[in-house]
């Protein structure tokens, strides 16, 4: 039926691309890290299953064990993530209500301001940061005038008064700085089609303000906590630029430090291969999730 | 500004206002109020630091200095003008998002034309093959085209059409979920009035589809521009050497090695050529779908479009 074979025909070089540079090239990080090296240590992937090597594989999980040279990495790039996840959480959540229930005549200009960082590019935020943390620049001096940076000191949080110091508060303030713009807007959607009428219920039904929050709107909220969560923390797992932008040193590198370093940096391509297969296989849990709340969206608005 | 009585209260008296923030003690949130603009402040004050550091007369990026366009073109060797390395980046970054736009919004229209219609074996699959690079970590994405081209594509290798062959692959699904909202907009009824006065599936698509997409597509061709021009991680890892370096790359290069406010104007300059291109973007679709009844404006299908999107982080 040429009806029906018109759209496969439309559909077709898209899809051919993606399977080309997309799948393939997927399919690449799993033969280079399921093959071998040449004596210069030049990565030469295996593409058929049958003659994969899982040297580098096994390499690769037992770095990042406990005991192994990367499990240091691996922990601290949780920690990292874990703490600037909830400071997205404390700053977002308040932000995204706001600008959903309450900014009234404000909230297109409230939107287009929060939206903004977006398109901004990442590098440019960082940057504009490296600008102001220069020892003399203004944030670091205001800070240091504070006495923010003793106050960290004290906390066993920051080292001297250097904030590119390879500091990891530095790192991690930077990653929240970077990504909450991205936690705020999934939840500011999900949290604009919030029915009303249930928390007028709650309060009508006798409950104290925070009772209503805590049983009705948080309840509410979580498909929207969740889904900017998911949002955030993939990027953030293959972070690289934002530690080196912002700190550079080694005591502060994260798993995308790691994996950048092997593959662009040393003669450990295959290691590094190995390394993505893993991440990816960590972030699969995370990306299926997200994938299928976006279907689910899709198929809500259709 | 923290004055928000609702607009129901304002021919009422004072003291009704009072009695209903008794009554509601939420419809003051002065507290949030001060948090999310508090927020907005920290997030964009930065940014604006920057750009007029970029402007400054003397040489310091950390402090303002007066007012000059120096660092633009003035200055005769420093300056993003006249210092190769910075004009080149600038050009490799136009080239990139020039021929990425190009490439990737007729092959996205085509995929979001084919999935909406496209029913039965294999749709489903390539519907979330579709998806799949919005979620997927830049990093893999870079890691994998950056094995592809230095093994089994080596023919095409690294330098300038990797950099496009990237920043197209990780665009095209953008176009498709801009493309699809529209197609959705726009209903199935035109196409099937004039598939039953006889017009043929080609025919349907290039006079009656295709017009009604333009909006989209113009919105694609800017947003993918946007995108492009803003991409840091796919850019390095297919680049192959100093004429292949783009704006972002350069910042990331010298942002720590102490540069002049030259990079500033170079991050502002970058900057100025994103937000004239949504800004296009924007008017362009609200000046082609005036006059519809019925669809959400388009601030607001641009702000759930962005909602939608992504997981890419850098982008």
């Amino acid at each position: 039926m040429a009806s029906r074979r018109i759209w496969r025909t439309l559909a077709a070089p898209g899809l051919l691309w993606l399977i080309a540079f997309f799948l393939v090239a997927f399919y690449a990080v799993v033969a280079v890290g399921l093959g071998n090296v040449t004596t210069l240590f030049e990565p030469v992937p295996h593409w058929n299953p049958l003659d994969w090597n899982v040297g580098y594989l096994w390499q690769a999980v037992q770095d990042v064990v406990p005991g192994g040279v990367t499990w240091p990495v691996v922990v601290r790039t949780v920690l990292y993530i874990a703490v600037a996840m909830a400071l997205s959480l404390l700053i977002g959540y308040p932000v995204a209500y706001y600008a959903a229930r309450y900014a009234g005549r404000s909230s297109g200009i409230v939107l287009v301001l929060l939206v903004l960082p977006f398109w901004i590019s990442y590098i440019m935020r960082m940057f504009a940061w490296t600008n102001l943390l220069a020892p003399d620049g203004y944030a670091s001096k205001a800070l240091n005038a504070l006495s923010i940076d003793s106050l960290f000191g004290a906390l066993g949080l920051m080292d001297g008064s250097d904030w590119l110091g390879g500091q990891p508060i530095t790192v991690i303030l930077a990653l929240v700085y970077g990504y909450v713009p991205f936690f705020i807007l999934p939840l500011y959607a999900s949290l604009d089609r919030l029915d009303h009428r249930l928390i007028e219920a709650s309060r009508d039904l006798g409950a104290s303000p925070a009772e209503s929050f805590r049983r009705v709107i948080l309840p509410l909220s979580w498909p929207g906590i969740l889904a900017g969560m998911v949002l955030i923390a993939l990027p953030m797992f293959g972070d690289y630029f934002t530690q080196d932008l912002m700190s550079g040193s080694p005591n502060t590198n994260m798993i995308g430090n790691a994996i950048n370093g092997y593959v662009q940096g040393g003669p450990d391509k295959s290691l590094g291969a190995a390394l993505t297969i893993l991440l990816s296989l960590f972030l699969l849990v995370f990306m299926g999730f997200y994938l299928r709340s976006l279907r689910r969206e899709q198929r809500g608005t259709a | 500004m923290t004055t928000t009585a609702a607009p129901t209260t304002s021919r009422a008296p004072a003291r009704t206002g009072r009695l209903r923030l008794r009554r509601d003690p939420w419809g003051h949130p002065r507290g949030l109020a001060i948090v999310t603009w508090i927020y907005i402040l920290w997030s964009l004050a930065p940014v604006l630091l920057a750009i007029r550091f970029a402007f400054n007369e003397g040489r310091s990026r950390s402090a303002a200095q007066g007012w000059s366009l120096r660092w633009f073109w003035q200055d005769p060797t420093l300056s993003v003008f006249h210092d190769p390395t910075l004009r080149s980046a600038l050009e490799q970054s136009l080239k990139l998002a020039g021929l990425a736009m190009l490439i990737a919004t007729p092959l996205g229209v085509g995929l979001a034309l084919g999935l909406q219609r496209w029913r039965g074996r294999g749709s489903g699959t390539t519907n979330r093959l579709t998806l799949l690079p919005l979620v997927t970590p830049e990093l893999v994405f870079a890691v994998g085209l950056f094995l592809l081209f230095t093994t089994a594509f080596s023919f095409i290798g690294l330098g300038t059409t990797a950099q496009v062959i990237g920043h197209v692959t990780f665009s095209v699904s953008f176009v498709v979920v801009i493309v699809r909202g529209r197609l959705q907009t726009i209903g199935g009824d035109i196409e099937e009035a004039a598939a039953d006065l006889g017009a043929p599936p080609w025919e349907v698509v290039r006079r009656v589809l295709l017009p009604l997409l333009l909006p989209a597509i113009a919105a694609s061709l800017l947003i993918v521009f946007a995108l492009s021009i803003d991409d840091f991680v796919v850019s390095q890892y297919l680049a192959s050497g100093a004429d292949t370096t783009t704006v972002p790359m350069r910042i990331y290069a010298q942002a720590r090695a102490a540069p002049t406010p030259a990079l500033n104007a170079l991050a502002t300059l970058m900057l100025a050529a994103t937000l004239l291109a949504l800004a296009l973007a924007y008017a362009v679709f609200r000046v082609l779908t005036r006059g519809e009844r019925g669809g959400r404006s388009a601030l607001g299908q641009l702000a759930s479009l962005e909602a939608t999107i992504d997981a890419g982080g850098t982008k």
